[in-house]
This record gives structure tokens, C-alpha cells and sequence, in this order.
């Protein structure tokens, strides 16, 4: 057992991430798969119908798993496929989350009232949409920054609610009873309707009846082409045309004139129908027909979609963060039992978590054609990597797991920052202008996430130095020289890196804002990480601060690295503001609170250190 | 070596000075950094850096409360030249650090020699307009026009730093001395009510469209999203005595001339501007954002350059990360608004803008160099010693 530990726990690792990999087992005769494979355009990406169901449902509340009101599970595409197609269901369902008890109060309901006492279905708060409306019109013209907890819960529900009807209004008319009937109707009669309305404007004889139904017909087109959040009609010329995609809506608009009704929509009417009938051949039928009609002119947007959808289901970076864990408390317990075969196995979980979130990475950076670090969400998923990439070598030159806790540690803090992140919606995200430049994300922004990975470790590592020194005996002079030789080395990466990033920052901000420094709050968070790592080494150098004191500085790397990470964006100003974040901030003074704590901590007297009193 | 000098001298190559310097820099970047939120992004840098002392008012009294970025800089610098004569061994051991430390030399000069000659300035052309000059983003000139001669025009600008100083100008090109009377860095101008009593603060201008106007003079702004718009009284006196006062401000749009000994003037307080000898004229303004959405994808300009001689004449196109370079310029893609067809470009002139391209690469090359020598020591003395595991 002791011998094969190591061996053991990597297959259990490698058992979790095969798993994560296979598909699901479908519970239904549908095939949501394929379904949550179709390509549609949202914030001017080409993605599938399985990442439009996943954001919606995080948008909506905060988790992408959601139930029927019997109870049931639902998976995100059938989810998905009931807002889009049979809204008298979907308006039961419960996935509309509301933490502000005041808000509650509008509607008049309880917490009781909702699915783990805080999700609430449309139909619960239908009586009082015009409340909510008359809430958020009295919210919306305070600055974003400025409004009260209430407000910004109003303005998010009214976003969401809105959200919902736009879905239900992007392929179908929203109360459509059969729409693909009506468009039947329509295809046959609209030569001859178009002919009618123009002679009735002409005041010349025409059918009245038919002339009456055009007008509708057009109306409750430009209804759905006003809501619509779907782009669903990809361009007839193929995917070289990236601005061809068109919403249902004002496809069906242009048919008055072609008289020809666009294949994607006749396909989503048919799929309203099938689903709604419960056909599920029929359904599978018209979904692999749509796929294969797709597939000879989108094909590089079919894969991408494809590769996509299966790894929304697979979620990497969640089944790394459970190995970050279990690295984590096995590396821990080889301090006490076991140190080489736990040890062991610690460094290979954390290689194969490591080796996960690479992929993962990797992933992103595919489907996106971008470098891996273009938003915060994806910074986060990068520091956490840089760090663990530097944990990894660590472990490998000292083996003393010491290089496996930090890796855990900071692997899965990372990957929690990075999913609370995600909670905004999609974070695969189009780059504004002024940021599209591949060379300079590639170098720059890199560079610069790196030194943060990189001095974040650090300062972990003098955690573990504070901690283990501390309240612990095991911190004998071999381990605390190691320990404080791993913080000092990676203090240095972390001056490399961030003072090269932070220059090549500059020489970007000469090329495009025609200024190399500007003390524009990001840049100066940046500099302030640099200034913090040349301070940390020349203390060292000038032999001003000893192993404790390097912890202590290093410790309070961790604040300057959270301030220029999340910190500066709070403020709202300047040209790097498009990282914006409100909710983050009592968690950021937390956190600074409790590092200067453990400053303290590292300031106590050597007696108190029960690895550093003399022996009695 | 007497004792006073060995401590000047110890003081000033200590790795102490080093380490407290550091810190020092690092609070005032921090606090410089909230006061934005403030002062605004300029206001910030006149009062934090581009200062020897970072100043606070109690009461009417500025009294300096903390070092500010040229003393702390400038410190800096010395410690670090004088550090590194000091202990100066030529050899490769040291030589990562001291090319790290050369670069970081010449960026913290660069800087400063950036801070002192960079002209930043702005271009706002319209479709099918040409422009040879561009616009300062935040001062104004008061300018006289001798518009006798039909076929050219004569320009004496005078900076509004001279007005605000309330300097008496004479120039060899006019005829009269010009006298700032009254000078408001940032004022709304209003009609007046003949009827309403006149403030004693504003004196009302006895020419032009002064007597109409009501001055209000603002508080100066520093916000990212106003400007402050300046107002002036200007006196001309000539050899016979004064020839009265005009108002004066961008906001005021209508010309305002003035007849003396026979030649005629326009006067006017205009943003200044700096003059190119080459021309700009926007051919075409393209503004593309992703489908669906508002989110800007590009904002480009196509741009007909040409210089008077004719030598240069050829069209290019200045893009979001993609400047053009001419004369000793760089035009950036700054502003647009498509709907009009305009495009703002901004202007920058900086001599010394190659020195952070220099230093950068003598750091990244410094710091390589070190990590990689003491990475390599660092592995040699792992190998020797078996490690803890394998034991």
C-alpha cells in the first residue's frame, strides 16, 4: 500500500478526468447534444446553442445546474431548448435568483417561496414585472458605481428578466402556438400578400383578409427582430462573411421581398415543434439535416462549436481545482506520515491537475484564436498556471511537497477567483479595439500575469514558512533555509517577469496612445509589484531583512499583487478600466487584512516560534 | 578621508537608501493612484510626481507632507550611479545586474527627458478636410490676425501662460502693447443683463461683443471627461494710450476685429495650435464593431499626406495599434465619430521616445543573464548534495 500510494492516487486522479471527459448519458430520446452543438452569433462570436444555455443559467443564477418544478434535473440544453421553444414551461421554472430580501418584498414573496430558498420562476414574478420595471427605471440613471445594494439587485433582475424574453424572442415568435405552420402559411401566401398590401396603400382593389394578415405577419416579425439575442441565420455565402449572421426576425422581414424564407428558420420552427410534440426522432432528424446543410459551408465553425460544447461538459479547470485540493491535503499529510511516497504522489496530482488546466488553456486560446490571457477571467485561470508551472519545478529541484502545498493552495484559489469570475457571462469575449493586437496580449499581458503568478507564490510560500515556523515543530534549519532559498528564487522570477511586462506594457502604450507611462492606475499597479520585488531583493542583498523578514515582505507582495490585480479596477478610472468589478471589494479587504495579520504573526519574537525556540 | 565625507558617501551608496527609497516610491505611487479618482489623471502627475514635494493645504498654508516622484526619482538616481562607481568590478559575474541597473538609468532619464520635451497635441479633421496644423489637448493662445493683406494672413500668438501671468507683451509686429486685464482659467460666459450690476471680479470689455457678455468665472476642473475653458480681458495700449478692452474665449465664436492706423486685426483666444510643414486630409473614416453589438472591433483613418514641395504625397492608413510616423511625429488614432466622418488623431512629439525601447531590452538581457547564472550556480550545488528523498 505504502509502496504503490503514489501510483494509486494518480490513477484515481486519472479515473476523475476520463470521467469529466465522456459524455454524458443522455436521460432523454433527444438528442441535446447535437442540439447544443448548432452555431449561433452572441456578443459577435460564433458559439453553440450549449454555451448560450450555460451563460444564460450562470447569468441568471449563478449555477448551471437547474430543475423542473417536479424536481427533475434538467440538463442546460433542455433547459435551453423549453425558453427558446415551449415558454408556458419555462416561465415555471425557477432559475431567476434573487438574494435582496427588499426585492423579494416587491414581488411579495418569501425565500421559502423559491427553489433553494433564493430562485424564483417568471410566473412568480409576473404580477409585479411593472413594479420591477417602474424599480429599475428609478435605478437606472444613478452611475453604476454609486448604487445601492437594492438598486444594483433591481437592475440585474430587470437585465436578466429582459435576457430571458430576448431568448424566448430569438427564433420563434414568442407566443406562437405552431410556428412553423404559420410560416407555412406565410411562404405560400406572401407573393401574393406583399401584391395586396401594395395595392391596398395604392387605394386599388385587393383582399383585405390577406392584406390584414401580411401586416400581422410583418409585425410579429419586427417584434422578434426587436427582442431577439440570437443571431441564428448564418449568411448564405459561408463563414468567410462574419457579419452576415442575421436574427430570425429580420431574416423573416427580407423574406416580404425574396419571398423565400431562410432554411435556419424554417429548421428552428420545425425544431419548436418537434420539441413541443415530443417527437424525437423527427427532431434528431431535422437537427442532423441542419448540421449536414452546415457542414459544406461553416465547417471550421461547426468544429470549433463542437470542441466547444464538449468542453463546457467536460469543465477542466473544475475537475483541476478538486486535484489542487487533493494535492493539497496529501501533501500537507506527508509532512507528518509517509513524506516520500505522499510527497510523490502530491507532485504527480499536481502534474496532472497542472497538466489539465494546460489543456484547458490551450482550449481557450483555440477556440478564441487569441492569447491565453485577454480578460480577467482568463488571467485568473493564468496566474494560477504560471504559479503552479513554477510549484512544479520547485517540487522537482527540493522534493519536500512544500512546492505541492503552495501549488494547491494557490492552484485552487486561483481556479475559485476564476469561477467566481465567470458568473458575469460568457468569458470567451470579442476585444475592443484599442486591445486587439495579438503580439502585444502575447507579450505584454503574458509577461505580466506571469510575474503576478509568480510573486503571489511567493508571498504563499512565506505563508508556509509563517505557518509551519510558527505552530509547528517541523521546521527544522534544512527546511527553513530550502523554504526561504524558494521564496528569494521566486521573488526573482517575479522581478523578472513583472519588470519586463510592465516595460513592454509601456512600449504598447507608446505604440498605440503615443506615451510610454502615463500613470494610468493599472500601469502603477504594476510598477508598485515591481518597486515591492526590487525592495524585497535589495533588503536581502543589503542583508537589512533575514529569513523572517523576507517572509514577511514576501507576504505582503500578496497585498500589492491583489491591489494591482483587482484593486485598481475598483476605481473605475483610467484606460484599463475595461476589467471593471464592484462586488470583489470586501473581499479584497479581507484578504489584505488577514496577510497583514500573518505579518504580524511573522513578527513575533523567535520564543514564540515553536520551531525556533531554543530547545529547553 | 575625513569622517563627514566617508558617511556623505556611505549614505549615498547604502542599499538602505535603496530599500527605504523603494518604499517611499511605492506609497506615493499608491497614493497617487486613489487621488485619480479626484484630481484626474494630469492633476495627478502635476501633484505627485512632476514635483520635488508632494504638497497639502492647512488652511491657506501649502506645506509639503511627503517626498514627492523628482525627489524621490532624482534620489534614486544618485544612489544608484553612485552604488554602482563605488563598487564597480568589471566582470561577468556582476554584469546581468549592472546592465539591469544601466537600463534602469536610462528609463528613469528617459522619462524625465520625456516629461520635458514631449509636445502632445490633437488633430481633428473631418471627411474631405485638410489639415497642416494640430490642436494642445489643454492650452489656448491668444492670437492676433493682421488680415490687411487679402492674400496672406499675419499671426502673433501669445501662450495663454503669458496672460495668466498677466505679463505686458510687446511684439515687433504690433503696433500696441497687449495688457491682460482680467484672466479666468475656466469660466462660462453667459448674455448679460445690461440692467444687472457688474461683479467687481470680472471687468466688463469696453469693445467687441465684451459689453453683452457675463463672465462667470469656475473652479478649474480636472476631471477626464471636462475641459476648462478659459475666458480673458485683454487692454491694448498704443502709442497714443489705450485703444480699450476685449473679451476674449474659445467659446465665443463670432470674430472680433480691430481697426488701428489703418491696417485691420482679428483677436481671438483659440486653442493653441502647432503648425506642420506637411498636410493631413481624411479621405475616408471606417468604424467596424461585431456583429450584433456595439463593441467597437476597429476605428481606422485613410489619410492624404502631402508637403507643400510635393515630395511626399501618398495616402496611408492609421489604425488602432498602428500609428503612422512622419517629421519627427507619430499620429495615433485617438477619437471618431463616424457619423460626422470625424476623426481626432492625436500628435505626439518625443525625442528621447526611443530610450525605453533601449533600456528595455539591456534589462530583459541584465536580468536573464543573472537569473540564469544563478540558476546555474543553484543547480550545481543541488547536484553535489544528494537530495533528502534519495537518501
Amino acid at each position: 500500500m505504502k509502496k504503490y500510494s503514489a501510483l494509486l492516487f494518480l490513477l484515481l486522479g486519472l479515473a476523475l478526468v476520463a470521467k469529466s471527459f465522456l459524455p454524458e448519458r443522455p436521460k432523454t430520446d433527444f438528442d441535446l447534444a447535437a442540439f447544443g452543438r448548432l452555431p449561433v452569433v452572441v456578443n459577435g462570436r460564433v458559439k453553440p446553442l450549449d454555451t448560450v444555455a450555460r451563460t444564460s443559467l450562470v447569468v441568471f443564477q449563478s449555477s448551471q445546474r437547474v430543475s423542473a418544478p417536479d424536481g427533475t434535473p434538467l440538463a442546460p440544453n433542455e433547459w435551453l431548448l423549453d425558453v427558446l421553444f415551449r415558454g408556458s414551461r419555462a416561465d415555471a421554472y425557477q432559475h431567476f435568483e434573487i438574494n435582496h430580501p427588499d426585492l423579494l418584498a416587491i414581488f411579495g414573496l418569501t425565500p421559502e417561496d423559491g427553489r433553494n430558498k433564493r430562485r424564483f420562476s417568471f410566473r412568480q414574478l409576473e404580477p409585479k414585472i411593472a413594479e420591477l420595471q417602474r424599480q429599475s427605471a428609478l435605478a437606472g440613471p444613478v452611475d453604476a458605481a454609486l448604487r445601492t445594494p437594492f438598486q444594483k439587485a433591481v437592475v440585474q433582475l430587470y437585465s436578466n428578466v429582459g435576457l430571458y424574453f430576448r431568448l424566448k424572442g430569438s427564433l420563434v415568435a414568442p407566443d406562437h402556438k405552431d410556428f412553423l405552420a404559420e410560416l407555412m402559411t406565410f411562404q405560400s401566401s406572401v407573393t401574393a400578400g406583399v401584391t395586396a398590401v401594395r395595392a391596398k396603400q395604392a387605394n386599388q382593389p385587393h383582399d383585405e383578409a390577406l392584406a390584414a394578415r401580411m401586416m400581422e405577419a410583418g409585425a410579429r416579425f419586427s417584434r422578434m427582430d426587436e427582442l431577439a439575442y440570437l443571431l441564428g441565420v448564418p449568411p448564405a455565402d459561408g463563414e468567410a462573411n462574419t457579419t452576415g449572421w442575421k436574427k430570425a426576425g429580420e431574416s423573416l422581414l427580407e423574406s416580404f421581398q425574396t419571398g423565400q424564407i431562410a432554411p435556419a428558420v424554417m429548421v428552428y420552427a420545425g425544431l419548436a415543434r418537434t420539441w413541443n410534440a415530443g417527437q424525437a426522432k423527427e427532431f434528431n432528424e431535422l437537427v442532423g439535416l441542419y448540421h449536414s446543410q452546415l457542414e459544406k459551408k461553416f465547417p471550421s465553425s461547426l468544429t470549433k462549436c463542437a470542441a466547444e460544447a464538449r468542453f463546457n461538459s467536460a469543465e477542466p479547470f473544475y475537475t483541476a481545482s478538486i486535484l489542487y485540493v487533493l494535492a493539497f491535503l496529501i501533501a500537507v499529510i506527508s509532512w507528518l506520515f509517509w513524506p516520500a511516497e505522499l510527497g510523490r504522489a502530491a507532485f504527480w496530482l499536481v502534474g496532472l491537475a497542472w497538466v489539465l488546466a494546460t489543456a484547458g488553456i490551450l482550449a481557450r486560446m483555440w477556440l478564441e484564436g487569441r492569447p491565453p490571457v485577454t480578460n480577467l477571467y482568463s488571467s485568473a485561470l493564468f496566474v494560477g498556471w504560471s504559479a503552479v508551472g513554477f510549484c512544479l519545478a520547485l517540487e522537482y529541484f527540493y522534493r519536500n511537497a512544500i512546492g505541492s502545498v503552495a501549488a494547491g493552495l494557490v492552484g485552487f484559489s486561483t481556479l475559485l477567483i476564476a469561477h467566481h469570475l465567470s458568473l458575469g457571462g460568457d468569458t470567451l469575449e470579442m476585444m475592443r479595439a484599442v486591445l486587439d493586437s495579438n503580439f502585444w496580449l502575447a507579450t505584454h499581458v503574458v509577461t505580466v500575469t506571469a510575474g503576478y503568478g509568480a510573486t503571489f507564490l511567493a508571498g504563499f510560500l512565506a505563508l508556509i514558512y509563517i505557518v509551519r515556523g510558527l505552530f509547528t515543530a517541523s521546521l527544522d534549519k534544512a527546511t527553513a533555509d530550502a523554504l526561504s532559498r524558494m521564496i528569494y528564487g521566486i521573488v526573482c522570477f517575479g522581478t523578472l517577469f513583472s519588470l519586463v511586462g510592465t516595460i513592454l506594457g509601456g512600449i504598447w502604450a507608446d505604440q498605440s496612445w503615443g506615451r510610454f507611462w502615463g500613470w494610468d492606475p493599472k500601469e502603477n499597479g504594476a510598477l508598485m509589484i515591481v518597486i515591492w520585488n526590487a525592495l524585497i531583493l535589495h533588503a536581502r542583498w543589503g542583508g537589512i531583512a533575514k529569513q523572517r523578514g523576507i517572509a514577511a515582505l514576501a507576504v505582503f507582495g500578496n497585498i500589492v499583487t491583489a491591489w494591482s490585480w483587482f484593486g485598481v479596477n475598483m476605481l473605475g478610472v483610467g484606460l484599463h478600466s475595461y476589467g471593471f468589478m464592484d462586488s470583489a471589494f470586501w473581499w479584497l479587504i479581507g484578504f489584505a487584512a488577514s496577510q497583514l495579520f500573518f505579518i504580524a504573526l511573522a513578527c513575533l519574537p523567535l520564543s514564540a516560534w515553536r520551531s525556533f525556540r531554543p530547545a529547553t | 578621508m575625513n569622517d563627514v565625507t566617508r558617511q556623505f558617501r556611505d549614505f549615498f551608496v547604502s542599499l538602505k537608501l535603496t530599500v527605504v527609497l523603494l518604499a517611499l516610491s511605492l506609497i506615493l505611487v499608491f497614493a497617487a493612484t486613489l487621488d485619480q479618482v479626484n484630481l484626474g489623471i494630469w492633476g495627478v502627475q502635476e501633484k505627485y510626481f512632476q514635483t520635488f514635494f508632494v504638497l497639502a493645504r492647512f488652511g491657506d498654508f501649502p506645506a509639503p507632507v511627503f517626498p514627492g516622484g523628482y525627489f524621490i526619482g532624482g534620489l534614486l538616481l544618485l544612489n544608484l550611479i553612485a552604488a554602482h562607481l563605488y563598487r564597480l568590478k568589471l566582470e561577468w559575474r556582476k554584469a546581468g545586474i549592472q546592465l539591469t541597473h544601466a537600463g534602469i538609468i536610462i528609463l528613469l532619464v528617459g522619462e524625465l527627458l520625456t516629461g520635458l520635451w514631449q509636445e502632445d497635441f490633437q488633430m481633428a479633421i473631418k471627411e474631405g478636410e485638410s489639415k497642416d496644423y494640430s490642436e494642445s489637448f489643454r492650452l489656448y493662445e491668444l492670437v492676433l490676425v493682421d488680415t490687411t493683406d487679402p492674400k496672406f494672413d499675419e499671426i502673433v500668438a501669445i501662450p495663454d501662460t503669458k496672460l495668466a501671468q498677466s505679463a505686458v507683451v510687446q511684439h515687433p509686429k504690433l503696433p500696441f502693447r497687449v495688457v491682460t486685464t482680467a484672466y479666468f482659467p475656466n469660466a462660462a460666459l453667459a448674455r448679460r443683463d445690461p440692467a444687472a450690476p457688474a461683479s467687481p471680479a470680472v471687468p466688463i470689455a469696453s469693445q467687441g461683443i465684451g459689453p453683452g457678455v457675463a463672465v462667470t468665472p469656475l473652479p478649474i476642473t480636472y476631471k477626464m471627461n471636462e475641459t476648462n475653458v478659459p475666458a480673458a480681458v485683454v487692454e491694448l495700449i498704443g502709442a497714443e494710450g489705450s485703444l480699450g478692452t476685449w473679451l476674449v474665449s474659445p467659446d465665443l465664436a463670432a470674430p472680433q476685429t480691430l481697426t488701428h492706423g489703418g491696417r485691420t486685426w482679428r483677436i481671438a483666444l483659440r486653442i493653441a495650435r502647432a503648425y506642420k510643414p506637411f498636410a493631413l486630409e481624411l479621405l475616408k473614416v471606417t468604424h467596424e464593431i461585431y456583429v450584433g453589438t456595439d463593441l467597437p472591433k476597429n476605428f481606422s483613418s485613410r489619410i492624404k499626406l502631402t508637403t507643400p514641395d510635393g515630395r511626399d504625397d501618398r495616402e496611408v492608413l492609421i489604425y488602432m495599434n498602428n500609428p503612422l510616423r512622419y517629421g519627427g511625429y507619430t499620429f495615433y488614432q485617438y477619437q471618431m465619430d463616424s457619423a460626422r466622418g470625424l476623426t481626432v488623431l492625436q500628435v505626439v512629439r518625443n525625442p528621447s521616445w526611443l530610450l525605453p525601447y533601449i533600456a528595455c531590452i539591456m534589462m530583459t538581457i541584465g536580468l536573464i543573464l543573472q537569473f540564469s547564472l544563478s540558476l546555474r550556480a543553484f543547480i550545481a550545488k543541488r547536484r553535489a548534495t544528494p537530495s533528502p528523498v534519495a537518501a
